[in-house]
């Protein structure tokens, strides 16, 4: 079975059309979302109503810092965050509200765990951002395969059976294999902000069957995204970054 | 699960076992058989449990993730692997034969013989490369030779791949490899470089032309380090009819800095196949090692010692690639003139790229051609002359630059022979402009641009307006 990944999406529906599109161009049958569909991006509203959908078809959907500042103010966010999530919360309706307040934080399925940041204390929101947090995530869970998004650049890390930690920067469209023997956290890269230097949507399939994992890229219309967010009068840094990738 | 006993007649997933081959520290390999596959296939089966090493177990995973990825002539075709958590193991091709390593009695081997392995060589880790993968320990025992003359690459354990996670790298402190031919740069740690590759070949061709390993057989890390600041003993100091030219293609490859040796393993195998076309230089003169003032002084120089920024294996080749372009000397001049413009555009963004210009002498289907003209001069040499002087404004180093004539009854076939033969990556051919020269000869240009294996660029004069 092919399974669809997306993490920080960030209320850009141009970005996410883009690569649901891709995905079930290749054939995607389920889906997984791992948090931050709403912040930074001028779509709140059309994020979540189609997050909802794609969770009454199946989909796997987690919670994020962003989705859990709109029902809690004392969550902590950077000025442009909280600025834009107080807008936000003026766009979103009583059902999404209440979508977004009663997701979990992990959910498991097969042997795979689904998480927005650090697994080990997923409501500290922690960047995985090396090999050391890495291992503290994987060392917190039981799962074969860990994904977890928030930190927008995507990255793979390996533990062996004797604890040693790899750490790798994956290559668009190249298949990685996950070996049984030891474990794995798939970092995906960000929907709707990337930060690695490439400003096309990232998300990542995995192939069940083959046990493989692809990390792809989605090229989508900034223009819109960007002009978008102006439009509504957030902080147009928000827009231009978009552009950079950054 | 118990797990199931290696012993002949034992079947797992269907392969049965037949005879044990080869018994090795890291892993055993079997001949194994599977009803209606006539393929002969080999089974690696990993030493893991009690008291195994850590590096079977990991470099046994990679080798389990790269070799499913590769493909081609030059790579032990991929059948089945077992899963590491049940049983693991990798079912490939067995190729016919034995490895290099069954010549090492007849060495030294005559010196044309040992170009001959060396291009083949080179081509199989060219191929390698171009799938993002470094081998890492090429040796003889891991180089077999099909039945119809294709090197093969045996054994990815210690191989990285430039789009699979490096498992070896953060696992282990030490370099890994095998101590005779390991270049400096694995010493130090670094597994991403392609032109360590041709170091190992370097350190082949040295052995198998003279009889002796340039850098001895130490295994201590001590006695690995110093062919980071010292020479070997040139060939010639050895055999005294060593070729100039293969002693310059053997030293360039065990230079310790990778970015004096050859850009790619295609251009090694280019020299490798043409020898007269080798450019001689100090390397080719050398009689005895570096002064011992020299050697100090490398040895004490720390910016030696300092790890460079890399560049990505796919980057490294893409900046060298071998250029060939078509010149058809009775052709129109201007023809000719567009070829060298556009020629010159392209090399000047690339400056490790080589230039091959080709020529086709056309030979008649029936008469035997006498290579002598009218005027008694040698065809050949005349061309070969002409197409230097049309090359001249270019301003190429000599390293960059071959002239080649071939005789041939089709233009066509022999540029795309000569194309696939020497790796070439990109051909520049000029379209005919007289239509009736065209329908006479058939269009070169258009049979190559369709049939070739590499990128085609096809030139054609800008017209000017007015002009017939």
């Amino acid at each position: 079975m092919l399974i669809a990944l997306f993490a920080d999406i960030h209320a850009n529906r141009p970005a996410f059309e883009a690569c649901l599109a891709q995905a079930r161009g290749y054939g995607a049958q389920r889906f997984v979302l791992l948090g931050d569909y709403v912040g930074y991006g001028a779509n709140p509203d059309w994020a979540v109503s189609t997050v909802m959908d794609l969770v009454d078809g199946g989909a796997i959907a987690v919670l994020g810092n962003h989705d859990s500042a709109i029902a809690n103010p004392r969550e902590q966010l950077n000025v442009e965050a909280r600025m834009v999530t107080e807008w936000t919360r003026g766009v979103l309706g009583t059902a999404q509200r209440k979508f977004l307040a009663e997701l979990p934080l992990t959910q498991q399925s097969d042997d795979r765990l689904y998480v927005h940041a650090d697994a080990s204390q997923p409501k500290q929101w922690i960047y995985v951002a090396s090999a050391t947090e890495a291992a503290q995530s994987l060392i917190a869970t039981s799962a074969h395969v860990s994904f977890c998004g928030h930190i927008h650049k995507p990255a793979l890390y390996t533990m062996s059976a004797t604890a040693k930690m790899t750490a790798f920067t994956p290559t668009t469209g190249a298949a990685i294999p996950l070996a049984v023997g030891r474990r794995w956290l798939a970092v995906l890269g960000s929907v709707g902000q990337p930060r690695d230097g490439n400003p096309a949507a990232s998300y990542l399939m995995l192939d069940t069957a083959k046990n493989e994992i692809t990390y792809c890229r989605a090229p989508y219309d900034i223009e819109a995204a960007a002009a978008a967010i102006r439009n509504q009068g957030l902080p147009t840094w928000l827009a231009d970054r978009l552009f950079r990738g950054t | 699960m118990a797990k199931p006993l290696h012993q002949p007649g034992v079947t797992i997933d269907g392969f049965r076992l037949e005879e044990i081959i080869h018994q090795g520290g890291m892993a055993m390999l079997w001949r194994v058989t599977r009803p209606g596959d006539a393929l002969p296939m080999l089974m690696k089966v990993p030493r893991i449990g009690e008291g195994a090493d850590p590096a079977a177990i990991v470099s046994f995973e990679m080798e389990q993730m790269i070799l499913p990825r590769l493909f081609g002539v030059h790579v032990p075709k991929f059948i089945a692997a077992g899963d590491f958590s049940v049983q693991p193991y990798l079912v490939m091709e067995a190729i016919a034969g034995k490895a290099l390593l069954a010549r090492l009695p007849e060495l030294p081997l005559p010196y044309a013989e040992v170009a001959a392995i060396g291009a083949k060589i080179a081509t199989a880790l060219d191929d390698l490369h171009r799938q993002h993968v470094v081998h890492l320990d090429i040796k003889p025992s891991n180089i077999m030779v099909r039945p119809s003359g294709e090197a093969v690459l045996l054994d990815y354990g210690l191989s990285h791949h430039e789009e699979l996670p490096d498992l070896m790298q953060e696992e282990f402190r030490l370099p890994f490899g095998t101590a005779p031919y390991m270049s400096p740069e694995q010493l130090r740690g670094i597994r991403n470089d392609p032109r360590s590759d041709l170091f190992a070949l370097g350190v082949l061709l040295y052995f198998f032309s003279t009889g002796v390993r340039p850098f001895g057989e130490s295994e201590s890390l001590r006695g690995m380090r110093r062919r980071l600041w010292r020479d070997p003993e040139p060939p010639r100091r050895l055999r005294p009819d060593y070729p100039p030219w293969l002693q310059e293609i053997v030293l360039r490859c065990l230079e310790s800095e990778p970015a004096w040796r050859y850009p790619t393993a295609a251009q090694l195998a280019f020299e490798l196949t043409h020898p007269d076309d080798v450019k001689l230089t100090g390397r080719s003169e050398r009689l005895k090692r570096d002064p011992f003032t020299t050697v100090l002084r490398r040895r004490f120089n720390t910016d030696l010692m300092k790890l460079r920024p890399q560049a990505a294996v796919s980057d490294q080749l893409a900046s060298a690639p071998i250029v060939a372009v078509a010149i058809d000397l009775e052709g129109a001049e201007e023809l000719n003139d567009a070829l060298r413009v556009t020629t010159g555009r392209m090399l000047a963004t690339m400056p490790s790229a080589r230039l091959a210009c080709l020529n086709v002498l056309r030979q008649a289907r029936i008469a035997i051609d006498t290579t002598l003209d009218e005027q008694g001069h040698n065809k050949h040499i005349d061309r070969i002359v002409r197409l230097k002087d049309w090359a001249s404004p270019l301003r190429l180093a000599d390293n960059r630059l071959t002239a080649h004539v071939i005789e041939a009854v089709d233009p066509a076939a022999a540029i795309l022979e000569f194309t696939s033969a020497n790796r070439v990556d990109h051909i520049l051919i000029g379209a005919r402009q007289n239509s009736l020269m065209r329908k006479l000869l058939g269009g070169v240009s258009a049979k190559v641009a369709a049939e070739a294996d590499c990128t085609v660029t096809v030139v054609r004069p800008s017209l000017v307006s007015g002009a017939s």
